[in-house]
């Protein structure tokens, strides 16, 4: 990983810094300069990171820090709030023409992925039951047009062409007419991929907006870019009063402080989020996981939101009220883990986590061993499941057989076992005081934990259980 | 002598034509970096924290790595603490140079490409979507064209739609035959085709195009491996250059694509592509601080012949022409 993520960062500056109540001028400084330096290396313009450190000091200065949450927590929680307030806090939607058709006109530099985009945008309008009209308005990239067909053809969706000897005004206006004849409601514009310095292109970009009259104009943006976007956003919209962006190549590894910057300069939504190679992966743009990833925080709240779309929530609960009277067995860990296991490879699930992402490629995650665990507990009898006590070397003896492993690795599982069972004893039987335990200790534990409510402890006993085993 | 007379001397015997691609492609770049270096020093009368906080924030806007700058800002703060420099004027030569010895390919890493003559030559083209790939090799093979030698290209971009057909139109703008297979098709394939073309057809030089693919994609990145593989058993000594191609507007993320692709596809140098935008070249400085992958071509704008050799003392030149005025007059001045 390229990047040291801010929260472990922020953790090492508050160190120093430990057990104060209040956040004071010092401790904010030293956290600014750590948030500045992670904004910057996300590629998020230095002008706009200025402002924003300069916004967030004022706010965080004096504040009491929550009763649950370190200072350092509490400065996060604050950029992270002001970041996805500054990104704009709901899902933008796209505005349709009272009468139709609607004309979307794309804009962008060059390979930014309009003419993909243009594709993935009709293929998310299919869906909501538009019928939309793809014009091929980029004349001067050799086979511009004929992507554009491919993509239509693939889509099933008409496509617009006047070939490239007719100038992009006049396919612009044909083309509205042909969707007006043939009741198509969306006619979405392909421009070509133009310098915003390119004084002559940008000129026929206003004589387009001219003649289509678009009920959005966006601008497609490479979320790999630097300094330069804004730049970029500024003069795009300044000359042509863009409506809204789409952010492309989000599945990349880029952090994206682009959004940041193009969201600043323009002030105009960030509507669409472009995320891989395939046509339907266009989504709509989530501010406040945009500000998480900026930060390097991980998505933390896309894996809260697919830990409680897998985790069954009647088990969980089941195992919670176990755990609370200090029980854990096999049978229990047999079932936490298939519940990980749903929420998909757990490199991805640990690259999700805040901090983790750093670990990611130094910590192995072996899932052969995972799966030789597995085995393990899965050669018990029932009967040893549920009461590991039984477990004599007898027993050991077969389940290292029946599973294939020897008893050396039997012998090891089930010592990590009592330990974990131990561990789970002491929270539950400390379950209150543990929150103020972490506190004092200065650990930061995963972002998402502490901010109040049940709902967050249960990060801590990750890889065992999503959901709390204790309130 | 100062040491950008020396500099300008170097560049003097270059054609004044090349020269003024850069300085024209770099336009941009050089206006602001050059002005707000100049600004600031006349401003500051004294060196203070301030200054470096500013000098910091230019640095940064022209999309130098932090890492570098903050390298560089430590460098000249304890350089000030050496020589006891108070005037602020006094320190921009020494941040000239130090910006320029950044900027300087090593000896060692050549900027020249490995093509002889009498073999047939193999460049692969490799780098995220986007950037310019198939562009850049339409520019190349109209270079290699001009140079009287046998071209051919290779279609290995087989998952984009009709980026196939936008190769055969650079194909028939330079004059040169495009090896294809369909859309869909398995590229390992395609380049296995055109590498026995190449050998039956005597041709001098073989430019490989791939599908751009970023580079956190596992399988992307081992379909490139497979790629690389085909040309390594079909041709001894091939691929003998594997040019990653670069968007000039990247930001930090430019240096993860460098080491991944170099990594996976023995990336051997750089093309930095779109130099003719904004404030640009800041990422040449970061990525030759940070990998030793040199830069070799440049592309500095549209048309058919705007691709440019990379030469580091022109392209400090177009950076700090204003710089180097400057000295002069104050030279002739002290004379």
């Amino acid at each position: 990983m390229a990047f040291e993520s801010l929260a472990n960062r922020l953790q090492n500056a508050f160190d120093k810094l430990r057990g104060r109540g209040k956040i004071d001028e010092t401790v904010v400084n030293e956290a600014m300069r750590e948030v500045r330096l992670a904004l910057l290396e996300a590629d998020v313009n230095f002008k706009v990171v200025k402002d924003f450190v300069a916004r967030v000091k004022e706010r965080a200065v004096g504040q009491e820090v929550m009763k649950s949450l370190t200072p350092g927590q509490m400065v996060i929680k604050i950029v992270n709030e002001e970041l996805v307030a500054l990104m704009g806090g709901n899902v933008a939607q796209l505005t349709m023409a009272h009468r139709p058709p609607t004309v979307i006109m794309m804009a962008g530099l060059q390979g930014a992925g309009k003419t993909t985009t243009t594709g993935k945008l009709a293929k998310y309008l299919q869906k909501q039951n538009k019928k939309p009209l793809l014009v091929a308005a980029d004349i001067y990239r050799p086979a511009a047009i004929k992507q554009l067909q491919v993509l239509g053809e693939q889509l099933n969706v008409p496509v617009f062409s006047l070939g490239d000897q007719v100038s992009p005004v006049d396919i612009a206006r044909q083309a509205i007419e042909h969707a007006k004849t043939n009741h198509l409601d969306v006619v979405i514009l392909d421009t070509a991929g133009r310098l915003h310095i390119d004084e002559a292109l940008m000129d026929e970009l206003k004589q387009i907006r001219e003649v289509a009259k678009p009920d959005e104009i966006l601008l497609v943006v490479d979320s790999m870019t630097g300094q330069d976007a804004v730049n970029v956003a500024e003069s795009f919209n300044s000359q042509l009063e863009l409506t809204g962006v789409v952010l492309t190549k989000l599945d990349g590894d880029t952090r994206g402080g682009a959004a940041l910057s193009v969201k600043a300069v323009t002030g105009k939504p960030i509507k669409f989020a472009a995320m891989g190679e395939k046509l339907d992966a266009l989504e709509p743009f989530h501010p406040d996981r945009m500000a998480s990833r900026i930060l390097g925080m991980g998505d933390v709240l896309s894996l809260i939101e697919k830990a409680q779309a897998s985790v069954d929530e009647e088990k969980a609960r089941d195992m919670e009220r176990q755990m609370r009277q200090g029980e854990f067995t096999f049978d229990m860990f047999l079932d936490s883990m298939q519940q990980l296991r749903n929420l998909g490879p757990f490199e991805d699930i640990l690259g999700m986590l805040p901090g983790m992402n750093k670990m990611k490629g130094k910590m192995n995650v072996d899932e052969k061993q995972i799966a030789r665990v597995e085995a393990i507990a899965k050669s018990m009898t029932k009967a040893e499941r549920a009461n590991p006590d039984l477990l004599n070397a007898n027993r050991r003896k077969r389940i290292a057989n029946g599973s294939g492993t020897s008893i050396q690795e039997v012998n090891r599982f089930i010592k990590q076992f009592e330990e974990m069972k131990k561990m789970m004893k002491q929270f539950s039987g400390a379950a209150d005081k543990m929150v103020k335990k972490s506190k004092k200790k200065g650990g930061f534990g995963l972002p998402f934990m502490g901010k109040g409510g049940g709902n967050n402890q249960g990060g801590m006993n990750f890889p065992f259980n999503f959901k709390p085993p204790f309130k | 002598m100062s040491f950008f007379k020396r500099l300008r001397d170097a560049i003097v015997q270059k054609s004044e034509e090349v020269t003024q691609k850069f300085t024209d492609g770099l336009a941009k770049t050089r206006d602001l970096l050059v002005e707000k270096v100049e600004d600031l020093v006349r401003r500051y009368k004294k060196i203070d924290d301030d200054f470096f906080d500013e000098l910091e924030e230019i640095l940064i806007t022209s999309d130098v790595g932090v890492n570098t700058v903050m390298e560089l800002i430590d460098d000249l703060r304890s350089e000030v603490r050496k020589q006891k420099i108070e005037n602020a004027l006094d320190l921009q030569p020494i941040l000239s140079e130090k910006l320029v010895n950044l900027l300087k390919n090593d000896e060692a890493a050549d900027s020249s490409l490995n093509i002889e003559d009498g073999r047939l030559n193999v460049v692969l083209f490799v780098g995220v979507n986007g950037v310019g790939k198939t562009t850049t090799i339409g520019k190349m093979a109209h270079m290699f064209k001009q140079q009287g030698k046998n071209v051919l290209l290779a279609a290995g971009d087989t998952f984009r739609a009709a980026a196939i057909e936008q190769l055969e139109v650079w194909g028939e703008r330079v004059g040169v035959d495009v090896i294809k297979q369909q859309q869909g098709s398995d590229p390992a394939a395609v380049i296995y085709d055109a590498i026995q073309a190449a050998k039956s057809r005597k041709v001098d030089v073989l430019l490989c195009d791939t599908a751009g693919r970023l580079q956190n994609k596992v399988n992307l990145m081992e379909e490139l491996a497979k790629v690389h593989r085909v040309l390594q058993r079909e041709l001894p000594g091939a691929p003998h250059e594997v040019l990653l191609v670069l968007d000039a507007t990247t930001g930090q993320n430019a240096l993860s694509q460098a080491k991944t692709f170099g990594q996976s596809a023995g990336v051997t140098g750089l093309v930095l592509t779109k130099l003719d935008g904004t404030a640009k070249g800041g990422i040449v400085i970061a990525i030759r601080n940070e990998l030793n992958i040199p830069v070799k071509y440049v592309g500095l704008g549209e048309k058919m012949d705007d691709l440019q050799a990379f030469d580091p003392e022109q392209f400090v030149h177009a950076l700090f022409a204003g710089l180097i005025q400057k000295d002069e007059a104050e030279e002739q001045e002290n004379a």
